[in-house]
């Protein structure tokens, strides 16, 4: 009996190369269904959704990471290739396979096609994006396609209205005619020799049935003249980034306000209803503020996705890596890095998980090494503090504001200390290892759809919420618990602070901070400063007295600009820039390594250089005057 | 006269990554012993032909990078590729 009946359900599987809008037919098919995780064990995204056919079957369709070959060369690849081959344990082996490809580009998926047949497994071609492929007047007889493959062939439109029901009437068709086939695998890694034979055959059935148009599609050229032009592309790169880091500042701060406000109201709620003591103290500072400065972080997050998807799915994200590759490449980076280093300004949690897009673990590491350096959301609540308690408001050169100059210059100080953080770990770290290539699709542009830019959002902003949402709350219980206890003695006057783990802390700290500059009370604000850095703004309105969390920030910059010198102001700015003030991003790193030796380094390079800046800032300033 | 007429039926075999923007013509060969590539010949071949690149293929360098023209877009067939100069001296081309 057909096994698709009953409780058995099917598992199919999306294999395609990079660029082949597998994801946006995944989207398509699967719609808000799906479920994005992690293959257990490594770091790969595992996204899957049931699906129900026109006939009421249910199917497990999975969307494997893309790529050219089964051979594996990223831990992405691995899993695709090991899936594939019903390798992996966790996995049930597909039952069919659907090779989704690009029907305007159809040579390199054809290649894959004729390796994916040696593994047995029953076989689909999907020729995707055919709509486009029709009105640029290609032609491809798919009859014939099929014959020559060997395999059925059925075309889809990822992006129209109905253009995946072929499709799901197909797989309808192989349900009813399903026989779980026992094909042993005949695949092994193919040679040099087999890659020549099988493009050979691919280009040869790619002339018997497709006919190209007489007049090829020049729009992608016209294009890219423009944007891929040595000069005005990287103007135009930078206009980009410029409005993409204007939307994910200046956009979502109202509703980040709005949202600290809802979680300071529903902290002050608590306090009221709940009586004084420990309970009130966890409920309202360890459990609503640790919740709420996850989810401050959410309207950053999502308008950084909106910004990488849209373009990811436009085509630019290709021509960003093109033309920034020689920069990046400069201080031994890949192209790719960009994309991870760029999301590292809103925050180096989702930058980091970024770095899947790069295959190569050398450059990933040192992505993953120098990401939290780029100067993230949470950094800018200590740096606006500090800047509007010390740096005059006044106009320079007729024309910048002196505190929008600091600010400036603590953003590029991060990005120059990156790349020099690089270039020193390619040199000294990967001495042994040789560059590995810069290799690279461009594929043609294509107007994003808003349902698969929605789907792409959603899913990363759950998956931010879990992953975040966990070690980031985690931390602040253990960071409230530091601040909490030993609860201070009977008739005590000063803070309650003053009594805890996280002062004895910071006390101990004394010594080792004041070289640099930092008091007391800042060295205990630190403390709870690594479970998030803008914490230890709230911190110091503690740890100096005064009351009233967030609101009081003016308050707490009058209060720091009368205890403070300016050296030491500039210190510890100089300190965030560094310092890996952060759990986790830690945990993050630690997480996507896979080792405790990668976050140990990340932390102690971090710390020396902080340590270091703020001495050299801190004894500079006092030289100048500023003690 | 005889000389040009030698020149274009014998066309000149070089490695792409010594080409100008504009080039156009066919590969000849895959050499990736000639590129001074961070990874090992046969693997460095395979990534090639694995994205297209073999023998056969027309070529065109559509685009190039503005430190040291690197890297280069080079259209293949019907397909756009980037990749570095100093990977692309494995690909001969004529």
């Amino acid at each position: 009996m057909s096994a698709a009946t009953g409780s058995n359900i099917l598992h199919f599987a999306l294999v395609g190369t990079p660029n082949s809008g597998k994801t946006a037919l995944f989207n398509a098919i699967t719609g808000s269904r799906q479920k994005v995780a992690n293959y257990p064990g490594v770091t790969v995204e595992r996204k899957a959704g049931i699906i129900q056919t026109p006939s009421g079957h249910r199917v497990n369709l999975t969307d494997l990471p893309g790529t050219y070959s089964l051979r594996g060369r990223s831990p992405d690849e691995e899993i695709t290739r090991d899936i594939v081959l019903g390798r992996l344990a966790s996995e049930a082996p597909p039952d069919l396979l659907l090779c989704v490809a690009d029907a305007t580009n159809l040579r390199i998926a054809l290649r894959l096609v004729i390796e994916l047949k040696q593994v047995g497994c029953p076989l689909m071609l999907v020729l995707n994006m055919i709509d486009i492929a029709r009105h640029r007047g290609i032609d491809i007889d798919l009859k014939k396609l099929s014959q020559e493959l060997g395999i059925p062939v059925v075309t889809s439109a990822a992006v129209r209205r109905g253009g995946t029901e072929d499709l799901m009437r197909r797989m309808d068709e192989i349900i009813a005619n399903f026989k779980r086939g026992e094909n042993a695998s005949t695949w092994k890694p193919p040679t040099s020799t087999e890659l020549r034979a099988a493009q050979r055959e691919a280009d040869r059935i790619i002339r018997a049935a497709v006919s190209q148009p007489a007049r090829p599609d020049t729009r992608t050229g016209k294009i890219d003249a423009v944007l891929l032009h040595p000069v005005a592309g990287l103007l135009i790169l930078l206009c980009v980034l410029f409005v993409m880091f204007q939307a994910v500042f200046a956009w979502a701060k109202p509703v980040m306000d709005l949202i600290s406000v809802g979680f300071d109201w529903l902290g002050v709620q608590t306090h009221d209803l709940l009586p004084e003591g420990l309970l009130q103290s966890f409920i309202q500072n360890g459990v609503i503020s640790g919740v709420g400065n996850v989810i401050v972080f959410l309207p950053q997050i999502l308008i950084l996705f909106l910004f990488i998807l849209l373009l990811e799915d436009l085509g630019y994200m290709a021509r960003a890596a093109f033309l920034m590759d020689r920069v990046m490449g400069g201080a031994g980076l890949h192209g790719r890095a960009f994309i991870p280093l760029l999301s590292s300004f809103a925050c180096a949690i989702p930058g980091i998980m970024a770095t899947r897009v790069i295959d190569n673990r050398r450059d990933r590491l040192t992505t993953i090494l120098v990401a939290p350096l780029m100067t993230c959301s949470a950094r800018i609540p200590v740096y606006t503090l500090i800047i509007s308690a010390f740096i005059p408001d006044k106009t320079v050169w007729n024309w910048f504001g002196l505190q929008g100059l600091v600010m400036f210059g603590l953003y590029a100080a991060g990005i120059v200390s990156a790349l020099a953080v690089a270039f020193v770990a390619n040199h000294f770290f990967w001495r042994e290892s040789a560059t590995p290539p810069f290799m690279l699709e461009l594929p043609d542009y294509k107007v994003p759809r808003v349902r698969s830019v929605a789907i792409g959002v959603y899913t990363r902003a759950v998956m931010f919420l879990k992953r975040a949402g966990t070690t980031i709350f985690s931390m602040m219980v253990l960071i409230w618990f530091l601040a909490s206890f030993p609860r201070p003695p009977e008739g005590a006057t000063a803070p309650a602070i003053d009594y805890s783990l996280a002062a004895i802390l910071g006390r101990w700290l004394e010594p080792v901070l004041a070289p640099v500059g930092f008091n007391w009370h800042i060295d205990v604000a630190l403390i709870p400063g690594m479970a998030a850095r803008e914490v230890a703004v709230a911190a110091l309105g503690t740890v100096y007295a005064i009351e009233g969390g967030k609101e009081a920030a003016a308050q707490i910059g009058q209060m720091l600009a009368s205890q403070w010198s300016l050296a030491t102001a500039l210190a510890l700015l100089a300190w965030y820039i560094f310092a890996p003030q952060c759990a986790s991003t830690l945990a993050v790193i630690k997480r996507e390594t896979g080792s405790w030796k990668w976050m140990a380094l990340t932390f102690g390079y971090m710390l020396s250089l902080a340590y270091i800046a703020s001495f050299i800032t801190f004894h500079v300033a006092v030289a100048l005057g500023a003690g | 006269m005889s000389d040009r007429h030698r020149a274009l039926s014998q066309p000149q075999r070089v490695p792409l990554g010594v080409a100008r923007k504009g080039f156009r013509g066919q590969i000849d060969a895959i050499a990736a012993h000639n590129a001074p590539s961070g990874i090992p010949p046969a693997e460095l071949e395979r990534r090639l032909l694995e994205l297209g690149f073999v023998e056969g293929a027309k070529i065109e360098i559509l685009h190039e990078g503005l430190v040291g023209r690197d890297p280069i877009a080079v259209r293949v067939n019907h397909a756009t590729i980037a990749l570095r100069r100093r990977e692309a001296m494995a690909i001969l081309v004529s």
